[in-house]
């Protein structure tokens, strides 16, 4: 079945359908990773995106199929696909591994997302690395659909949980607010001893108990979420443990007053290189972002705790005196790198 | 940053062999630029000349001298250096490297190890050491032990239960190892692996297992990042070296992919490697199962493969980290972002090994954990099947792809997919065609079914066109798009090449060219790192050069074509460079300088077939092709390109098929009255037969337009000779066989020269010491020469300069000739660099290349003369041969050409050069006990007075029953050992094994290949335990007389520029 890829710029890229037979639009967005397709697609992060692979060879190992109860063996990052299409280079017409229960194919027609295959990758990821953001739609049996901006919407209320969920077991609590959480975020505090109570963003929590708070992850500009303010420096004021990755380290920076503000190129990878500047120490780290916060507003109570190697843009905080700790970057990687999973026994060590 | 570091050693690898090919000249010049952007001053040891690490314009000083403990610490005193680097010449210089450290020789001296701490490297070498550091840290690896004995041995295996996998320390390639199925074999591998180690390893078998290796780096500072991983498509059980391998792993989950990266850092970081190095795993194709199966703490061949797989410059950046820098201080020089990343592909990359096998006799072409292969081809795609094309037609071998290749003739196909040879890819394709399942080839191969599923497309595309069904444009576009070659759907649809080539025009069907920049575009990069593909839309690189010369390199090094070859290409786009225009490099060998992206104004990573080559140029539009720097390969190419109006640079394409044709050449010949062989063209045996007993035997067979003899034979009498007409038969078909006269007792010597206009510009001559009927590539060379008549020199120069006048050439040449009682004969003239082109550069200190390639660019080059006698000393050039590694092969040389690579070393005489040389390639100095069975009559006469004088000097003379006798009657005192078949003590065969014999001279009966079994298993043995050989009668004679006249301290230790004049 013929598909075909139009920009908004008025590009347009002919392939393949397959997956679910339908159009969609939404923003396009590339990630250079060469491993972890079921990974990149169910993470909430990418929500309302079409997401570009630039690895021609994709669907080789096939999607496992995600039964687990215990979160700290799901394979899946959330529940379902949360990117609105999927393009690709080559999509392999067999798949090969053990753990294996379908297609990549079966798995988007299940999900009802579609995909185009046959893409000149690298062309497009050449033109979207230059656009700022580029909105999208995959046109499947010329079934036309409108462009879609993501960015209008209030993207965490759609990827957040509609009601608290308990996960592990210990005798501290942490409360995470849910922006489109991972799972393997929760699994990486689970594992740490901690039982993590994972509620809506905006869910009123005065009756629950907590020791920590966790910001996730997820997907949009963070300064659209700058109402999320008073609650975080109302926990700040708590001076309890607290932990935020990617958008979740964003919403901090911005409560406490710095700016963020839209990358020349985004971080779309899993080979980004930061450096810690209190050790030293370098780590290959997985990133999916195009706003980043501006380390001349950090503000004096914290430190610039890691640093981007190659545009030396912030990639993480630490507060001076408060338990208090951020990573741009994705320390629970899935997919890519494990180098960063410190940062989670780090926050373990502010108990 | 270690500042105190002004001076450096580097050990280079001597020699190519089987295991250790060109992959060290990459690594090696790169750590020398390293070093030398550093501004410290780079010492090299390394008797391989050929090389690029040895050109003058790299290491402040070099030695080509034997990369051996007594040399070097010679040379480390005279230099006195502050520190030295051990991981960029392969086995050879860790070795030797290791035994420097062992007699306390670095410390005596106070030189520092740079980069991988000695103790670490010992902890990956020694097998035991690197289990017990994997269990500290909680890694696993196959149930194992080191064991110091055949006893042992047995008794683990019994343990553990056959079959078990034996491994060697401190050994490459494989060398040795395998897997033993039951107790007798393993009796005998042990047996012969304890002649050269003093420890094995007996593990246990993970035979069809996932095969997967990352290359790590690791600096001072702990910071670690994995640069690349490859999956071998074949399964455990096959060398890395010998599966074919892509980049990056097909088949890995995420979790399975960062598993082992991670475990890979884990154990890098507890070794504490510092610089590059490469883990090796077995992944249990049904779980996340693993071993470790080993750590190589040096630069390797997966690392050269990694580098251009990647772009990301591995060697370069480990040079650095020797010196003491932090991988976050360094940056990638494509992006200009940090070094401390993990490059992005967004291409895949299939290498695959070349084997030469055909050309040995009696040697198995069984593959498994030891590697046979000579040399390997890296190919670029979108997707595996264009790619895996692409790969196999890059070997050079005659295969045009998976399909439409000669028929494969296989005695039983679930023989040869059970039992992997370098021919079981072809097994794969025929199981398909023959209509077998995907799982059943799997049960027999364990193959990826992902790896065969594409196979299989492949082949359907092909079955489709059988059944008739029209190459439309869709199915063209498919099938190019599955790495089809015009020729290969010329064969499948009966159409010829260029109608398809046609079709394409029409329909607009064109590859793209892609560039490599390791962040799959996520930043802009710069360079001009090219591959194309019919899986795209657009070029990366849309640069049009009419300044540009396109330089074809030489593709896979095999037998008869190797580092030389680079060389020549490298030195050729340095210069065009240095003249202000474009140079462009097309290769496909990871294991060259040439594949370095900078080296070149732009590399494609290609093809160098007719085909690919016609695209490039299209897209480029240069000034025209360099064709006479990269050996035979684009030589052949030269008629076809001209034909359809592509410009070609240098001496013009008529008189170089006037050359190559042999018909034409002689006819040329004739015209000028210069002797040759007689010789006919036939094409049927009774006219063969005819001919030959004309002329009278023996008589030499040769296909035409053929580097490295490939198929030539001599035959002494009409039944030999109608067994090669077939034998040759099969090689090409185009070209009719010819016959010629075979001289005996004939002088052989090279003439390499450049001429403009026909008119030679410089030139030089080389002798043989081996009379003619030995490969020119297998000789042993002597410049200048000592043993040739003068008249013999001047009737060379006078017929080389006819020759060319008449083909008017531009450019660089070679002319062969034999020379008996003062009358010269041409054997052949290629109209293009030769094996011997560096080898005469660098003893004459006079750049060949460069001249050649500035005559090709159009620039007037002076008469340049040089004063051969004023020249105070010679160099010789010994041929390095790999029979080791070659189970069963006859270690014979001929007219077939079987060594694999070479070295040089300069010396105040012959004799000294010459014993520096042999001892470069693995010869024992002194000679304390030698065997000999010196065959016909004639040379034992010869060698005598060579055998009286080593007796004299108290050598212990050992000799078979003939050769004993003889000796006896002229009353020289020997022991006779007893003949294999005899089976009577005390017998050779034993005495080798114990090791008490230094050297075999064994000379064959005739070049007849049926030699006697005696013979044969005097040579094998010697070779299995690794004693050095000699089946020559001219070396024996220039051995014997050296030995008396040379000692230890007669071996002088200068440097190249030392004898500079
Ligand atoms: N335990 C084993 N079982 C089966 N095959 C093995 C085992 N160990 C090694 N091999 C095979 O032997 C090859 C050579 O072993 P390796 O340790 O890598 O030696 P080398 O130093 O020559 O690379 C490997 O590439 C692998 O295919
Ligand atoms: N007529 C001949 N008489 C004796 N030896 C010969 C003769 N022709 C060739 N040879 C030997 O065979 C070798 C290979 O022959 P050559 O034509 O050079 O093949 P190639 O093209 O592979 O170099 C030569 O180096 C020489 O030693
Ligand atoms: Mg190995
Ligand atoms: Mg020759």
């Amino acid at each position: 079945m013929n598909a075909k890829l139009i920009l908004e710029n008025g590009m347009s890229f002919e392939g393949k359908a397959f997956g679910a037979p339908v159009s969609t639009s939404g923003e396009v967005v590339f990630n250079t990773g060469m491993v972890g397709y079921p990974e990149a697609l169910t993470d909430p992060s990418y929500y309302g995106q079409i997401l570009t692979f630039t690895y021609p060879l994709i669907g080789n190992y096939g999607v496992p199929q995600e039964t687990e109860e215990d979160i700290t063996k799901r394979r899946w990052e959330s529940p379902r696909i949360q990117a609105f299409g999927f393009i690709i280079s080559n999509l392999s017409d067999v798949h090969s591994h053990w753990d294996a229960d379908m297609s990549l194919d079966e798995w988007l027609k299940k999900e009802g997302i579609p995909g185009i295959t046959g893409i000149d990758t690298r062309a497009l990821t050449k033109v979207l690395r230059e656009s700022g953001t580029m909105l999208g739609k995959i046109v499947v049996n010329d079934q036309d659909v409108d462009f879609y901006d993501p960015n209008k919407d209030l993207l965490i209320e759609k990827v957040t949980v509609k009601e608290p969920i308990e996960h592990g077991e210990g005798d501290k609590n942490i409360l995470l607010l849910d922006f489109g959480c991972k799972n393997s975020i929760i699994a990486n505090v689970v594992k740490r001893g901690f039982k993590v109570i994972q509620v809506p963003y905006n869910y009123d929590y005065s009756n629950i108990k907590y020791d920590g708070i966790v910001l996730s992850s997820g997907p949009g500009d963070p300064a659209q979420y700058i109402f999320m303010k008073d609650k975080i420096n109302a926990f700040m004021k708590e001076r309890k443990p607290m932990l935020g990755i990617c958008l979740g380290h964003q919403l901090l920076a911005l409560s406490s007053g710095a700016k963020t503000y839209k990358l020349g190129y985004g971080h779309r990878s899993q080979n980004q290189p930061v450096i810690d500047r209190l050790s030293s120490r370098a780590y290959v780290t997985t990133q999916n972002h195009g706003y980043a916060v501006d380390t001349k507003t950090i503000p004096s109570g914290w430190i610039s705790w890691f640093e981007n190697l190659n545009d030396g843009t912030n990639e993480g905080l630490w507060h001076k005196n408060l338990p208090i700790l951020s990573t741009q970057f994705h320390p629970e990687a899935m997919p890519g790198p494990v180098d960063t999973g410190f940062v989670f026994d780090e926050f373990k060590r502010c108990f | 940053m270690t500042k105190k570091i002004k001076k450096v050693v580097i050990l280079g690898s001597a020699a190519i062999k089987i295991g250790e090919a060109g992959e060290f000249d990459y690594s090696g010049s790169q750590a020398i630029k390293a070093l030398k952007e550093e501004g410290v001053k780079t010492i090299l040891i390394n008797p391989n000349i050929a090389t690029i690490q040895t050109s003058d314009y790299l290491a402040d000083k070099v030695y080509l001298l034997p990369v051996t403990v007594e040399f070097v610490e010679k040379i480390l005193k005279k230099e006195n250096p502050d520190g030295i680097l051990l991981s960029f010449g392969g086995q050879t210089a860790l070795n030797c490297g290791l035994e420097l450290y062992d007699q306390g020789i670095l410390k005596k001296h106070g030189i520092k190890v740079l980069g991988t701490p000695v103790e670490t490297i010992r902890n990956t070498e020694d097998r035991e050491k690197f289990n017990n550091s994997l269990n500290e840290i909680q890694v696993k690896y196959p149930k194992s032990k080191a064991v110091g004995s055949v006893e042992e041995a047995h008794a683990f295996a019994e343990e553990i239960g056959y079959p078990v996998m034996l491994r060697i320390a401190y050994a490459l390639g494989g060398l040795g190892s395998g897997v033993c199925r039951n107790k007798k074999q393993l009796i005998d591998r042990a047996g012969k692996a304890f002649s050269y180690t003093t420890q094995i390893l007996i593990e246990e078998w993970l035979g069809g297992w996932k095969e997967v290796e990352y290359e790590v780096v690791r600096d001072k500072y702990d910071n670690c990042i994995t640069v690349c991983n490859m999956e071998n498509v074949d399964p455990l059980g096959i060398h890395t070296g010998e599966s074919i391998v892509v980049a990056p792993s097909q088949t890995l989950s995420n979790s399975e992919y960062h598993k082992l990266r991670e475990i890979g850092i884990r154990v890098i970081r507890h070794l504490g490697v510092v610089g590059e190095c490469n883990i090796q795993y077995a992944l249990d194709p049904f779980s996340e199962d693993y071993r470790v199966i080993e750590v190589n703490a040096r630069l390797s061949r997966s690392s050269a493969l990694a580098s251009k797989a990647t772009g990301y410059p591995l060697a370069f950046i480990a040079a650095k980290l020797g010196m003491g820098y932090g991988l976050h201080e360094l940056s990638n020089a494509i992006t200009e972002t940090s070094a401390f990343f993990e490059p992005a592909l967004d291409y895949i990359v299939v290498k695959m090994p070349r084997w030469d096998l055909k050309k040995f006799r009696n040697v198995s072409r069984r593959i498994g954990s030891a590697m046979k292969s000579v040399g390997e081809v890296m190919a670029i795609g979108r997707n595996f099947e264009e790619t895996l094309q692409k790969a196999i037609r890059m070997l050079g071998t005659g295969a045009k792809g998976l399909v439409a290749n000669e028929k494969f003739v296989t005695a039983s196909l679930e023989d040869s997919l059970t039992k992997p040879s370098d021919e079981r890819l072809f097994a794969v394709v025929d199981a398909f065609k023959q209509g077998y399942s995907i799982d059943w080839v799997y049960d027999l191969t364990k193959i990826d079914v992902w790896f065969l599923n594409k196979i299989k497309n492949v082949v359907d595309v092909c079955l489709r066109l059988n059944d008739g069904e029209t190459l439309d444009e869709e199915l063209l576009l498919t099938a190019k798009k599955m790495g089809y070659s015009d020729e290969q759907l010329a064969v499948v649809t009966q159409k010829d090449e260029e109608e398809i080539y046609k079709m394409r025009q029409e329909a607009n069907i064109h590859p793209f060219i892609k560039q490599i920049d390791t962040v799959a575009a996520e930043y802009p990069a710069k360079t001009n790192y090219l591959y194309l593909t019919y899986e795209g839309i657009e070029d990366d690189y849309t640069e049009k050069h009419r300044d540009a010369a396109i330089i074809l390199g030489g593709g896979p090094y095999r037998i008869g074509s190797s580092v030389e070859f680079d060389w020549c290409c490298v030195i050729a786009g340095k210069t065009v460079r240095e003249s202000g225009k474009t140079a462009i490099m097309i290769n496909c060998n990871p294991e060259t300088v040439s594949t370095d992206y900078d080296e070149f104004d732009a590399l494609f990573f290609e093809e160098l077939t007719f085909e690919t080559v016609r695209e490039i140029y299209n897209k480029v539009d240069p000034e025209g092709f360099i064709l006479s720097m990269g050996g035979q390969i684009p030589n052949n190419l030269a008629v076809r390109l001209h034909e359809n109006g592509l410009r070609i640079l240098g001496t013009e394409t008529k008189y170089i098929d006037r050359a190559e044709n042999r018909s034409h050449f002689s006819a040329m010949l004739d015209d000028l009255e210069i002797k040759q062989p007689k010789w006919k063209a036939l094409t049927d045996t009774a006219s063969a037969l005819k001919f030959s007993s004309n002329v009278g035997y023996p008589v030499l067979i040769r296909p035409s337009y053929v580097l490295s003899g490939a198929a030539m034979a001599v035959a002494t009498g009409d039944t030999e000779l109608k067994k090669f007409l077939q034998a040759a038969a099969d090689v090409s078909k185009e070209y009719p066989v010819v016959i010629s006269k075979f001289y005996e007792n004939a002088k052989e010597l090279e003439f390499d020269a450049v001429a403009q206009d026909g008119k030679i510009i410089c030139y030089a001559i080389s002798e043989h010491v081996e009379n003619a009927g030995v490969h020119s590539g297998d000789a042993t060379l002597v410049l200048p020469p000592q043993r040739t008549y003068f008249e013999t020199e001047r009737q060379i120069r006078k017929t080389s300069a006819k020759i060319a006048k008449n083909l008017n050439i531009n450019g660089p040449f070679n002319i062969q000739y034999i020379a008996k009682n003062n009358e010269v004969r041409v054997i052949e003239c290629n109209l293009r660099a030769s094996r011997s082109f560096p080898f005469v550069s660098k003893t004459l200190n006079k750049n060949f290349i460069e001249i050649a390639t500035k005559v090709i660019l159009g620039k007037k080059q002076e008469k340049i003369r040089i004063p051969l006698y004023d020249y105070e000393y010679v160099a010789v050039k010994a041929p390095q041969f790999s029979f080791t590694r070659l189970r069963g092969a006859d270690p014979a040389t001929g007219v077939e050409m079987s060594s694999t690579g070479e070295v040089a070393c300069l010396g105040d005489n012959f004799h000294e050069a010459f014993i520096k040389a042999l001892i470069s390639v693995g010869f024992k100095f002194p000679v304390k006990s030698i065997l000999i069975s010196s065959g016909p009559v004639e040379s034992k006469a010869e060698l005598l007075d060579g055998i009286k004088a080593l007796s004299d000097m108290g050598t212990s003379i050992y000799a078979t029953g003939g050769t004993s006798d003889f000796l006896k009657k002229h009353d020289v005192p020997n022991k006779m050992l007893y003949w294999p078949l005899d089976e009577k003590q005390p017998g050779v065969v034993e005495y080798l094994k114990k090791g008490s014999i230094d050297l075999v001279i064994n000379i064959p009966k005739n070049y007849n290949e049926d030699e006697l079994t005696n013979d044969y298993t005097i040579r094998r043995t010697a070779v299995d335990y690794a004693v050095p050989l000699i089946t020559n009668r001219q070396v024996a004679m220039r051995l014997f007389e050296a030995l008396p006249k040379t000692t230890i301290d007669s071996l002088k230790i200068k440097s190249w520029d030392e004898y500079k004049v």
